[in-house]
């Protein structure tokens, strides 16, 4: 869709693409927007979330979580820009390049890439070349960078100008922490009603019911990090660069989309599986739960890597006999992602169906679906009236635990060759692509570590966070307080 | 109890069935042998000709499910699904891409796989359950919560980390172990001693933790206060009452995994250049060879099969509760 729009005097025109990925993204949201609202407005289903957002690991995980989602959702939005138009052509044509919002605003760090490997932080490449020398010999060095560490005059200034860039971005973000702090004590204290340095005693004591001084110190950390590295990627190449020079830290953060698809879309295309036939298997019994429990036992008895593999396999051939379907080699990643979620929806939503049966069954024996039964309310009515708020619980938890596990198999699944197509940038091609140098001298390391701890920050916050949101929402766990 | 034991056994028939089924539609049916035949002869400068002949040679030229054009029963036997798919059942699993006979291949190669995944399983449950233990003997103490938090930070870590990086310090920084490969007899041992040695490194974390619920759980019960209350210390109750009584779940649970130890790890024995069937699967995929990857996702099923066959069969060993 063409969009026209102008901004600071120039006239922008752009075309918005929606990728398939994009759209289930944005549904993603509206849906859980739409559940947040649904909570707020009931008090009951309101109580088990209070306690997750009083407890300090979650909000700190959440945090976190929080900007990896804002990575990438400005990496789901995509657009195409218009190219010069031809001389006395009214037509516009745009570019048959992708790029998302995310990339506009990195602008520099897409661009800048070097010839080959470069260490983080590199000013020179990483292997030899033969270069030319003005009088016609010539010699094998490390060539200079083209864009890492480009306005040193030398080698030895690097370290005083990174201290010097990374000492002014602190002072900055602190500021703007400074900021956001103060603005959000002013109105914590114009809703306790408080003075407003009484309300900064209080957060600084972690005496109050949400933890702010905990979000404040994590947000404190990812803004100070984020800051930073802000402010040397234009300059540096502050992860190194990749095989074909690209910079890492810009495909670590690319990734970030990549991950966050796999793990929330998978589970929203297996929700509808799982709710409508778990809930029907439980609900009437009989020969619907036969048919379930065989459906899922088979899908369960194949070892997941391998119908994932074999699913995969055949879906690359066919889209290789139809490679007319996709106008765009961005559309055609696009619809492989889709379709790995999709598979893995297939396979992962067994678990989730079992659960739900069981629930289920056991909430049919409740005297209030037995009482709505005898004033003959109808099937459907009981299901989304009185069973389905019921198990909403197990959905929320399995949600949540699945999203790391997903984000993990990703790595795994591009490792084995059978997961994202090898153009979009992902964790797991970082991984795959860069695994076997490792054994080089010295070591390419950068790569490995950088999609790693990406990684790792990423997981690790989710199953923190995961693990609060469990504990807060299983009924079970309610009495068990003691134990920890 | 045999009669439990041979309707459980009738009951696994049609998942085996299922199975076969599934993978027959996803092989052959969505993905015609045409187009299995131009995925390995490439889409260029192919002639109609070579397909046949390629068909023939793999013995895909026949008709799907029922050949009209064969007599008697032949009609039924002469056919794609006949001679691929019903032949797995008897564990004929024909010859792959290269012309090498699968069956065999795969009775060869499962003992590499055995001597990585065997000692992975028994060692990691072995350490998950020390660890586990640990974390609630020590349980609402620094220490525990250290534990808990070690554990979800070690889960968090991707498996690929493990390998890389072990590989990486013990085998080419420290020199202890060759980088990668494989030889029989005694020889083996230094090369398998680091995968199996990562292997339970990678699954510490989610196994403690697991354990830990489960122990948690069964320490919450009567016969735990009682214990107590009679005066036994708490590494009594922990040892002779938790853990005896906790083991029933945990080796009815550990049971199904066993059978499916045959399999391998995939990336372990590919990155490790370990000859077993994770690696045997690895380079079917990459390779696109369908008839391996078939047999596999069928010899994982009957696997995992005879695996809830035994769990079932265990619960009846271990739980003095289960009667028949």
């Amino acid at each position: 869709m063409p969009l026209s729009f102008s901004f600071w005097g120039h006239a922008w025109s752009v075309e918005w693409v929606v990728l398939w990925t994009d759209a289930l993204l944005y549904v993603l949201i509206v849906a859980a927007v739409l559940l947040a609202l649904y909570i707020r407005r009931h008090p009951p289903l309101q109580r088990p979330w209070s306690r997750v957002v009083r407890s300090p690991m979650a909000m700190g995980a959440a945090v976190i979580l929080a900007a990896y989602a804002a990575i990438g959702l400005l990496d789901s939005v995509h657009v195409r820009l218009p190219i010069a138009p031809v001389k006395g052509s009214t037509v516009r044509y745009y570019s048959p390049e992708l790029l998302s919002v995310f990339d506009l605003i990195a602008g520099p760090l897409r661009t800048h890439t070097e010839y080959s490997y470069s260490a983080p932080f590199a000013t020179r490449l990483y292997t030899q070349e033969t270069v030319r020398l003005p009088d016609g010999q010539t010699r094998r060095e490390y060539p200079r960078l083209k864009y890492g560490g480009a306005g040193l005059k030398s080698a030895a200034e690097l370290g005083g100008d990174v201290c010097a860039r990374v000492a002014r971005a602190l002072a900055e973000a602190g500021a703007a922490w400074l900021v956001a702090a103060a603005a959000l004590t002013w109105r914590l204290a114009r809703r306790h009603r408080c003075a407003v340095w009484q309300m900064a005693l209080r957060c600084l004591r972690g005496d109050t019911q949400v933890p702010w001084r905990t979000i404040g110190l994590t947000f404190g950390v990812v803004l100070a990090l984020g800051w930073s590295a802000g402010a040397l990627c234009t300059h540096y190449h502050i992860l190194g660069t990749d095989e074909v020079g690209r910079d890492v830290f810009y495909l670590s953060l690319k990734s970030v989309r990549t991950g966050l698809v796999i793990g929330t879309v998978t589970t929203l295309v297996m929700l509808p599986f799982a709710l409508a036939l778990g809930i029907s298997a439980g609900y009437f019994r009989g020969w619907v739960d036969d048919v379930v429990q065989y459906v899922y036992t088979t899908l369960n008895s194949i070892p997941g890597v391998l119908l994932i593999a074999a699913a995969v396999l055949i879906l690359q051939s066919y889209m290789d006999r139809h490679a007319g379907l996709y106008d765009t080699v961005a559309a055609r990643a696009d619809m492989r992602l889709l379709f790995l979620c999709l598979i893995l929806g297939i396979t992962s939503w067994t678990g989730l169906c079992r659960l739900l049966r069981g629930e289920t069954l056991k909430l049919c024996e409740a005297d209030y679906i037995q009482a709505a039964r005898a004033f003959g309310v109808g099937h459907g009515r009981i299901i989304t009236r009185h069973i389905l708020p019921n198990v909403m619980h197990i959905v929320l938890i399995s949600v949540v635990l699945d999203f790391s596990s997903l984000v993990l198999a990703e790595a795994v699944l591009s490792y084995v060759g059978v997961g994202v197509d090898p153009s979009t940038i992902s964790w797991g091609n970082m991984i795959n692509s860069a695994r076997l140098e490792m054994a080089r001298q010295p070591a390419v390391w950068w790569p490995l570590a950088s999609a790693f701890i990406f990684m790792f920050a990423l997981v690790l916050s989710a199953n923190l966070f995961a693990d609060v949101v469990r504990e807060a929402l299983d009924p079970r766990t309610k009495g068990r307080g003691g134990e920890r | 109890m045999s009669a439990y034991i041979l309707r459980r056994i009738l009951y696994a028939i049609p998942i085996l069935i299922g199975v076969n089924l599934l993978t027959f539609t996803l092989f052959f049916v969505v993905n015609s042998p045409d187009d299995m035949a131009r995925a390995h002869l490439g889409t260029k400068y192919v002639t109609p000709a070579m397909i046949q002949a390629w068909k023939r040679e793999h013995g895909y030229d026949k008709p799907l499910l029922y050949n009209s054009s064969a007599p008697g029963l032949g009609r039924v036997t002469d056919t794609i699904f006949f001679t691929q798919s019903v032949d797995m059942f008897a564990f004929r699993f024909g010859r792959s891409d290269d012309g090498r006979d699968i069956g065999r291949d795969i009775r060869a190669r499962m003992g590499p796989s055995l001597e990585i995944q065997l000692p992975v399983f028994v060692i990691g449950l072995a350490t998950n359950i020390t660890f586990a233990l640990l974390t609630v003997f020590f349980r609402a103490t620094y220490l525990d919560l250290a534990g808990t938090v070690l554990s979800v930070a070690l889960m968090s870590i991707s498996g690929l980390f493990y390998i890389i990086a072990g590989q990486y310090l013990f085998a080419i920084v420290l020199r202890l172990v060759p980088i990668s490969g494989y030889a029989g007899g005694v020889e083996s041992f230094k090369f398998v001693a680091l995968p199996v040695a990562i292997g339970v490194v990678a699954g510490v974390g989610s196994g403690t933790r697991w354990y830990r619920t489960l122990f948690l759980e069964e320490s919450g019960k009567d016969y735990v206060r009682t214990a107590r209350a009679k005066g036994l210390s708490e590494a009594q109750v922990l040892f002779r009452h938790v853990l005896r009584n906790g083991m029933i779940p945990i080796l009815t649970g550990a049971v199904v995994v066993i059978p499916t130890l045959f399999m391998g790890s995939l990336i372990m024995e590919s990155f490790f250049g370990i000859p077993g069937l994770g690696s045997y699967t690895i380079d079917a995929i990459q390779s696109q060879d369908f008839g391996i990857v078939r047999a596999m996702v069928f010899l994982g099923s009957v696997l995992y099969i005879v695996g809830l066959l035994l769990t079932d069969l265990s619960y009846t060993l271990f739980d003095p509760r289960v009667r028949f």
